[in-house]
Formats: C-alpha cells, structure tokens, sequence
C-alpha cells in the first residue's frame, strides 16, 4: 500500500516572460516506511517533486497523496530537510526544534523538553543553545535531523542534505540516517547527486529523465541497510548499474567510453 | 568588560585628535567666531546642569520621533515587501513621496502641531519612517526562501512566517537604515528647534549664536556631539541585543 503517491503529476513554473516544465507526468509511489533516494541530472526537476511532497506546491495536473489523502498544505508529520539544514540562524538549535512543536500548538515547556530530548538523540545535547553559525555543517544536518525526531515524522524529504559536507562528515551522516531509518521506519524520499548515497540509503533509486522530470528507471535495492553494505560487492553492482542508467539518460557527459 | 573599555579608550582618543585639530584651527583663524576649546570647555562644565536639561529635553523629542517612526515603519515595510498586492499599491506612492525632502513640511507642521514638541516630533518621525520603511521593504524582499520554506514546511500560516523568519532575517537592514537616520534625525532636530521654540540644544546654540556668546555656542555644539553619541551608543547596543546570533556567528 502506498503511503506517498505521485500520480501522473505536471508541474510548471511559471516564469514571468517564460514557462519552465519541471515535471511531466512523473508517478512514482512510496510505501509506508519505505525509504527511497530520487537521482537524476540537474534540472530533473528532483527538488520539485520533493516541494510537492512536503505540500509546498501544487501540481499544475495530476495528484499527489499522502496517507491517502491529497495534500493541501503542509502536513503536520512530514519533515522537510534542505540543503543548508533550513534551520534559522537567529533561533538556537534548541528553538529550531521547538519551532515546529509550539507551531503545532505545544506548550512552549513541553516543546523546549521534546527538543532537548531530540538534540540529545543525535547527540547535540551540549548544544542546544547554540546559534546555527556556531555548529559545522555536519552539526547542523544533525540538528535538522533532530527536528523530524521531534515532530515524530512519518515521512522524511531530503534534498541533497548532506552536499555541502565533507567526504568523512557525510558518511557519519548516511550512517546516522540509516540509523535513524532503522528505529523509526519511516517513509523516506532523498533527493541527491551521489550514487553511492542513494545506493545506501535507498530500498529503491528511482532514477530520473532530463527535463521535464519523467521516472525512467528505478531499481530494486533490497539489500539497502543490512549491515557493512558499504563494503559488499552487491553494493557496488547496484551503484554500477544506476550509474550505467544515469549514463542513459545523459547525466554524466564525461562518463569514460561513452561516445563524444 | 574588554570590549567596553576599548571602546571608552577610542572615544578618549578621538576626542583628543578632534580637540587637538580644533585648538590648531582656531590658532590659525584667530576669530572670536571660532574659540579655542580651551574657552569652550570651561564653559561647557560651568554650563553642565543647563545644557543637561536641554539635551534631555532634545534626546526625548528624537526618541520619540525614532520609536513611532519605527513602530509604524517596520511592520508597513514588512508586509509591502512580502505581499505583492501592497507592492503594487504601495511601491509607487513610496517611490514618488520618498524622495521629497521632508524639511520642506516645516512650515505646515509648526502651523498644524505648534512650535512645541509635536511638531519636531512628527517631522523627524516622518523621515525616520521612510527611511525604514525603504528598507524593511528591501529586506523582506530578500528574505531567504530557504528558510520561508523551511518554516512553512512547519506549518507556519503567514503571520507566523513573518514573526519567525521575515522579521529576524530583515532585522540589522532595520538596525543599519535606523543608523543612518540618527544622522538625518539630528540635523533636522537641529534645524527645527533653531526655527522655532524655547528649549532644546538647536535653540540654545542659535540662542548663544544670537547673543554672540561663542564659547557658549560651541558649549551647546559640544552637547550635541554628546547626544550623537548617546544614540549611537544606544541603537548599537540595542542591536547586539536583538541580533545576538550574528555575534555567535562572528565568533565561531
């Protein structure tokens, strides 16, 4: 049963001289807990169907559901992390958190106690009154990990959330995702650039067209989250194949053998 | 405690050079128009308890006028800068009536609210209210998407995303445009207590000017450099207050 659908979805900017097509009849379903990694070339319109997801735009055709129903609005369980965290960098991690807490209409107590508790689990306990610009990158993600904790969120958006890290912060981070994935089982979709992340973080890639933004391939990664997977050759035989799809659909221009 | 006092040491400093140049300019132009601070300051001490009364009685009028400039500016500038609907009413309107130099109004506003305070107040509140409004507007057009969407992600309804992302991201734009009306403010308090009214720092200069006391004049000038300096201080410090995050940012 699905949890998040796309169904035949449309989406088109509209420019004030020009229209940009992002989406053109983009279906895709996610099933509850299921947590899945979208990748394509730039411009494939990945973050727009996220925005979607989360109830931040509407379709210009098509529909998207949530939990069986269309979504409107934002919804109150689903968390949304962007690049650059999309924590506000007057609020201290530990308002951040709240944030969405006392929006909901919790007591500011009760959502400062529920904050802590979330920082605590991704182990930022020490720094929750802390101003985004005093963490790293890395702390930073950690924090936005903490707010969907906090929400209690049945479905996790993540778009390209850990580009801007480094190579070794962003493979603690995976690993912290994974983890968090494993307790939770919440429904997931991760917008990102790297294969080997969609790889691991990914029970199914979808990968996707050029734009407008089309499912051209998704591929089946039923290993996603056993143990050292990192280091298992069917590891790199799933990386190997959504990087061959990707060569398809023209992501990698510089791909080796590929005719220039 | 380190900051405070290395910024005490700068002011001393600077009043040092700044006498020192004026003792030299007023040996080289030799007129009584122009006296030595050496002739000033005496009667700046002597003069204290007076000119204390005049500066408090300036300081409220440009307090006053600085607080319900803002209070009215920032909320206006705010909406027209995230509603495209006010923009297209209010832009224009902004656009034709900010560049008129609000001095002009003078006239009209000592017959409208008398040579009192009122009059000053709602001149200087008038220029302090388009130049924030300009600016929070600006500011709020370049409120970071990222974080609108992140707080709406949330659940933010429109008011909410104004209290928790629009009004902090615009916050030191306000801050920097209330700065820069200090400067304005002052002059133009200058000017309308010179032209009309009994009390105030503007007219105890014109006063002395009248008398052609000049040490008692630059006695008065010395007090309005005093009173800069006050707002300065005091919008300075209220921003540090209000925008803590940035600090923590600078240090780390």
């Amino acid at each position: 049963m699905s949890f998040l659908s796309f169904n035949a979805v449309d989406f088109t900017y509209q420019g004030s001289d020009r229209q940009v097509r992002a989406l053109d009849g983009f279906s895709l379903a996610v099933g509850m807990g299921q947590p899945i990694a979208l990748i394509g070339p730039s411009g494939c319109g990945k973050s727009t169907a996220l925005l979607l997801a989360a109830g931040l735009l509407q379709p210009t055709g098509g529909s998207v559901l949530v939990d069986d129903r269309l979504l409107a609005r934002p919804r109150v369980k689903t968390s949304l992390m962007l690049q650059d965290s999309g924590l506000l960098p007057w609020k201290t991690a530990e308002d951040n958190v709240a944030l969405g807490l006392s929006l909901r209409g919790e007591t500011r107590r009760d959502a400062r106690t529920r904050a802590r508790e979330a920082l605590e689990r991704v182990g930022l306990a020490e720094f929750a009154r802390s101003y985004p610009g005093e963490l790293s990158g890395g702390m930073r993600q950690r924090a936005g990990l903490a707010r969907a904790i906090a929400l209690d969120a049945d479905l996790l958006l993540m778009d390209e959330p850990l580009s801007a890290l480094d190579a070794l912060h962003r493979e603690d981070l995976q690993n912290a995702l994974l983890d968090l994935w494993r307790r939770r089982r919440h429904a997931q979709v991760l917008v990102t650039h790297s294969i080997e992340e969609a790889v691991f973080l990914g029970s199914r890639i979808v990968v996707m067209s050029p734009r407008p933004g089309r499912v051209a391939a998704i591929v089946d990664n039923p290993d996603m989250g056993r143990d050292d997977y990192r280091s298992h050759p069917d590891f790199y035989r799933t990386c190997a194949s959504v990087r061959r799809l990707l060569e398809a659909e023209g992501a990698l221009h510089f791909a080796p053998g590929a005719p220039s | 405690m380190i900051r405070g006092t290395r910024k005490a040491l700068g002011y001393v400093g600077a009043s040092f050079v700044l006498l020192l140049g004026w003792h030299v300019l007023a040996l080289v132009l030799d007129s009584p128009a122009l006296p030595s601070p050496a002739a000033a300051l005496p009667v700046f001490v002597e003069l204290l308890p007076v000119l204390w009364e005049h500066t408090l009685i300036s300081l409220a009028r440009v307090l006053a006028a600085l607080a319900a400039g803002t209070v009215l500016a920032v909320p206006l500038g705010l909406a027209i800068g995230r509603s495209r609907v006010a923009d297209a009413i209010f832009a224009p309107l902004i656009f034709l009536t900010y560049p008129v130099p609000k001095v002009v109004f003078l006239p009209i506003l000592l017959i409208f609210f008398g040579i009192g305070n009122a009059s000053k107040i709602v001149l200087i509140g008038l220029i302090v209210f388009f130049q924030i409004l300009v600016s929070a507007r600006d500011a709020a057009r370049n409120t970071p998407e990222n974080a609108v969407l992140s707080a709406r992600s949330l659940g933010a309804k429109r008011f909410e995303i104004a209290r928790h992302v629009v009004f902090p991201a615009a916050l030191s734009e306000i801050f920097t445009a209330l700065r820069v009306s200090i400067g304005t403010a002052i002059a133009v308090l200058f000017l309308s207590e010179s032209i009309a009214g009994t009390d105030g720092l503007g007219w105890f200069i014109v006063d002395a000017w009248g008398l052609i006391n000049y040490p008692r004049m630059f006695a008065g000038i010395l007090a309005m450099a005093v009173l800069g300096v006050l707002l300065y201080e005091a919008v300075d410090g209220a921003e540090r207050l209000a925008t803590r995050w940035r600090a923590a940012e600078r240090s780390s």
